[in-house]
């Protein structure tokens, strides 16, 4: 098995770009005008669940968690083909 | 090294890509029915793509020497308009005794809608008369979850032996439900949703090696025909054994796949 040491030497360069295009992302954001939607209201709380992820979840979980729509009876019927990546009630 | 390609939308790829999976190490593909990108207009439609499905790739493969096996259904999309999902089930026994046929798939829910959900079941049905092994996709993002649930509450009431089904497209969230309820597992490598390679093994730590595939479901989408090779290179970067690497590859799919009496390598 791979060591922590391992594990940096193979994903921190990835990791550390990828968060700071979130960063980068989330300055966008803040830099141009309108309105955020649900689906950044999901971001956020994906974010946030990934710092502090549920007892027994991992991070990844807790940020699919986040993003997903906990309903449980089916839908009537389809309005759109597509998912958006976060539940609209975000 | 050796692989199989348990999942790959070949109507979608070019002769190129064949090529390349060849030279790859792939050694058989597996090509469930799915949505082209847009809705058909005809039964007629549906027809010609069982055919292009059980004829013309397995002919284009095998110019690569790579056995070429399919999967027939609606998908979950078109199934949406539940009167014409019917129409095209009532023409998929035609094409059940091809000789690469595998089983039904892939079945399963897109916006986890009622009509969805009944034209699942009537596959499911399907399956069990004519014996045959079943391939699940699940919803996308954050249609996953709730999907992945329904699903496998509508085949546990059903009595489906769920060693004979492989539930796919599996994530962190999802892959302890499928695995718990006795189902095998497919994890899709894709960029921009489903699995990264470093995803894909985390997953593979965290819930074990067995009954668990992974595919690259290349289509018309932005994905990459070579991503299970390239997997099994990362594989190797985590230290994973080349007999580790050909279980998750190669053996775990040979062992569901060969469920099907037309899978043959
Ligand atoms: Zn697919």
């Amino acid at each position: 098995m791979p060591t922590k040491t391992d594990i940096l030497d193979l994903y921190f360069m990835d990791s550390r770009y990828k968060l700071l295009d979130i960063a980068a992302y989330l300055d966008r954001l803040d830099r141009h005008d309108g309105e955020l939607d649900f689906r950044q209201r999901g971001f956020d709380k994906a974010l946030a669940a990934m710092q502090a992820p549920p007892t027994g979840k991992s991070r990844a979980q807790a940020v699919l968690e986040a993003l997903s729509d906990h309903s449980t009876e089916p839908a009537d019927a389809a309005t759109i083909q597509f998912a958006f990546g976060a539940p609209q009630d975000s | 090294m050796n692989y199989i390609e348990p999942h790959a939308h070949m109507v979608s790829r070019t002769t190129a890509d064949y090529q390349a999976m060849a030279m790859a190490g792939c050694v058989a593909i597996c090509e469930p029915a799915f949505w082209a990108g847009f809705d058909r207009g005809s039964v007629e439609g549906f027809r010609d793509y069982y055919r292009q499905l059980t004829e013309y790739e397995p002919a284009r493969a095998k110019k690569f020497g790579i056995p070429h096996f399919t999967w027939l259904c609606i998908n979950p999309k078109e199934a949406e308009d539940a009167g014409f999902g019917r129409e095209v089930l009532s023409i998929i026994p035609d094409f059940l005794d091809a000789p690469t046929v595998l089983g039904i798939g892939e079945i399963g829910l897109n916006k986890n809608t009622k009509n969805e959900l009944a034209i699942f079941e009537e596959h499911v049905a399907l399956a069990v008369k004519h014996d045959l092994p079943i391939l699940i996709h699940t919803p996308h993002l954050e249609d996953k979850l709730k999907g992945t649930r329904l699903i496998v509450d509508s085949l546990k009431n059903a009595n489906v032996d769920p060693g004979r089904v492989i539930i796919d497209h599996v994530e962190e969230h999802t892959a302890g439900i499928v695995l718990d309820a006795g189902f095998w597992a497919g994890m899709t490598l894709y960029p921009e949703s489903k699995c990264t390679p470093g995803r894909a093994i985390d997953i593979l730590e965290t819930f074990g090696n067995e009954n668990i595939w992974m595919n690259s479901a290349c289509d018309w989408g932005i994905s990459d025909p070579l991503a299970v090779a390239k997997c099994s290179i990362e594989m190797k970067k985590r230290q994973y054994t080349p007999e580790l690497i050909q279980k998750v590859v190669f053996d775990n799919p040979k062992k569901f796949l060969s469920q099907s009496p037309n899978f043959r390598i």
